[in-house]
């Protein structure tokens, strides 16, 4: 393998790294919103999921374990914004984000201890034969297998979105819940199992980073990812497809910040640093614009409360 | 069993009743949480709620504290009456601190009556030009303000950062990452001998006023409220969604651009890498705590400057973590959340099994 060769794998490499956790979250928040659900939490049940898998990786040494704190982590905090928003019939805009304000707050308070401990990341898993095919063997079949996994998981959503039964109630849910009760089915189940879904792939997207991505615990790790998040499932007009291919390209725009300097580009760090940022609003000003399109698009309902009617 | 029976009216006692009540559940939940974390609860309460406000100088270290979230909070409750779901205004608060600032070190030693009235306006200017991007992309674009808002107030922070590294840096500073001192003519006047109170206290009071009249005594403010709860009727009396929208965005945007420069030039005075310990956040909290109503939010906002001082003391006294604050604030709004159910719904008991 040449030294370019080399640089460009490993540049690859990191962009795969980076979208990873965005993957994750956008992929649960789009099956959330399909079931006419807004959980503006993602950012603060990414740094639950954070906190919770760091530390429970750290204490038993496993990082499998770890991955299922941080999962239930945020599996947990999705639950409290449900209970609030399902049963109690809050505003989901101001329930969720007090979701994130409490997990901001909760994450600081609980990873305390755990600021400066090393962790040595999720160990890789090379797939065998594959990982033997020049440059892109080591750029796709050498990861940990949580980004093998974020991969399955959204081609398992989009299989169940469109091809299921389950998925055709989930949809139905979020567009007309009215017509969906009528026909018997649990609007308020359906949409508390898609809240938790959510609240596990935040979770894991959460673990992600500081198992793998970081890998360490800091106050605010997140920085912004689950409303990055958020805006990426504006970005994939609610399709799993697309939103792999946002995932990817904002991973490619955040380690263009730290390559800049590698391949000559002299700018102070904190303007590479706000290029996702600028960048998501760029993208969500671009799709946004075509009304026609977001309204095809977006599931009917979302955001509103149901109330159901005997 | 308990179940909930829809109230034939939204109850008023309940709404002033819920904000008292999510009070006393935090304040429980808190005592619950100095437990776990090992802190003798009696300890942790009075470090918490009483020690910071037993002195005159805490008192007004409260001020200190309450003024910038009221008078945020008391602009954001406008636009979250209409719907407009700004939670940039940290964003909007930090390009006041960057404007007003800069105006303060271009006229640095100038002792003239103008320098801060003009770091006034130009911080208000500056808040409002942030403000006004979100509104801008949202009335021609169609994008999500609450998104734009959020991702502008990172780029704000970033933006102070690069600035206090590099232009604004204090010349003989040694490097370090700070502007100089405001001098005299730049920094706000105290109002209390011996205090850190200055006059941004009055000014938040006077913003509750203005505020006040405004969404009461105004056709604007009657808009604002038909277009928030009922956007089809206001569209047809006229009332146009995307002027409220600017409105909304604009007015939050000066209000936190103000409270960013009184920041910069009455507490802090000089420009630092952070200017605020989240108050464009919190203040989304003290809106709601406060029923989007001005004078609520008088009270709400006192409640959560106890909540940042609690913190401090907590952590000087009994070595917590400052984290504790957005713990207590997250809850509260959880809390308050919760208890707002009892508005539109009564809790009744129900014996499982018997008929109705």
């Amino acid at each position: 393998m040449s030294a370019d060769n080399s640089m460009l794998v490993l540049i690859g490499l990191s962009v795969i790294t980076a979208a990873t956790p965005l993957v994750y979250a956008a992929i649960g928040e789009l099956v959330v919103e399909k079931s006419g659900v807004l959980n503006l939490g993602v950012e603060g049940m990414m740094l639950g999921g954070a906190v919770g898998g760091f530390a429970v990786a750290h204490l038993s040494g496993s990082a499998l374990l770890g991955v299922l704190a941080g999962m239930l982590s945020g599996m947990l905090l999705s639950l409290l914004f449900a209970f609030l928003t399902l049963h109690l019939r809050s505003s989901q805009v101001a329930t969720g984000l007090a979701l994130t304000l409490f997990g901001i707050g909760l994450s600081a308070l609980l990873g305390q201890p755990l600021i400066g401990v090393a962790y040595e990341g999720i160990p890789t898993y090379a797939i065998p034969v594959l990982r033997d095919i020049p440059v892109l063997g080591t750029l796709l079949f050498e990861h940990d297998l949580m980004v093998y996994g974020s991969i399955l998981l959204v081609v398992a959503v989009s299989f169940f979105l469109r091809s299921t039964r389950a998925g055709l109630i989930l949809r139905a849910v979020g567009d007309s819940p009215e017509a969906a009760h009528a026909l018997g089915y649990r609007v308020i189940l359906v949409r508390y199992l898609a809240t938790l879904f959510g609240g596990a792939c935040a979770g894991l997207s959460g673990c992600y980073l500081s198992m793998a991505y970081a890998p360490m615990w800091a106050e605010n790790l997140s920085a912004g990812r689950g409303w990055i998040a958020l805006a990426l499932v504006v970005f994939a007009t609610w399709q799993p497809s697309r939103l792999l291919f946002g995932a990817y390209l904002f991973g490619g725009i955040t380690i263009l910040q730290l390559h800049a300097q590698a391949i000559g580009i002299n700018v102070p760090s904190q303007l590479m640093s706000m290029l996702p940022y600028i960048a998501t609003i760029i993208v969500l000003v671009l799709i946004s614009r075509d009304r026609g399109r977001i309204r095809k698009n977006a599931p009917a309902s979302i955001g509103q409360a149901f109330h159901p009617t005997k | 069993m308990i179940s909930l029976q829809p109230r034939q009216q939204p109850s008023k006692l309940m709404g002033l009743l819920a904000p008292l009540l999510a009070l006393l559940l935090t304040v429980l939940a808190g005592l619950v949480l100095f437990a776990l974390l090992g802190v003798p609860v009696g300890q942790g309460f009075y470090a918490f709620f009483i020690e910071p406000v037993s002195s005159v100088y805490g008192l007004s270290e409260l001020g200190v504290k309450a003024a910038p979230l009221i008078m945020i909070a008391v602009a954001l409750s406008v636009g979250y009456r209409s719907n407009v779901w700004n939670i940039g205004a940290e964003g909007q608060l930090i390009l006041g601190g960057i404007c007003g600032g800069a105006v303060a070190l271009y006229f640095y030693e100038v002792d003239a009556w103008y320098v801060l009235p003009l770091m006034m306006l130009s911080g208000v200017l500056g808040g409002m030009l942030w403000a006004a991007i979100p509104a801008l992309l949202r009335t021609r674009f169609n994008a999500n303000e609450i998104l734009t808002s959020l991702m502008l107030t990172y780029i704000a922070a970033l933006l102070l950062s690069l600035l206090v590294h590099g232009p604004l840096r204090d010349p003989d500073g040694f490097n370090f990452p700070e502007s100089r001192l405001f001098h005299a003519a730049a920094t706000l006047p105290n109002i209390m001998q011996g205090t850190r109170l200055h006059i941004g206290a009055l000014v938040a009071l006077l913003l509750v006023v203005v505020t006040w009249v405004l969404l009461s005594r105004t056709l604007l403010g009657f808009a604002l409220k038909v277009n928030g709860q009922a956007p089809r009727a206001g569209q047809y009396a006229g009332f146009t969604q995307n002027r409220l929208i600017w409105f909304s965005l604009l007015y939050c945007g000066a209000c936190a651009g103000l409270a960013g420069l009184f920041e910069v030039a009455g507490p802090i005075g000089q420009l630092l890498p952070t200017i605020s310990p989240g108050y464009g956040f919190t203040a989304i909290i003290v809106a709601f705590l406060g029923r989007l109503h001005p004078v609520g939010v008088v009270f709400a906002g006192l409640v959560m400057a106890l909540s940042y001082l609690g913190g401090e003391s907590a952590q000087i006294s009994l070595n917590l973590p400052v984290a504790v604050t957005g713990v207590f604030q997250g809850m509260l709004l959880f809390f308050l959340l919760a208890a707002d159910v009892l508005i539109h719904y009564r809790l009744v008991w129900r014996r499982t099994g018997v008929a109705a």
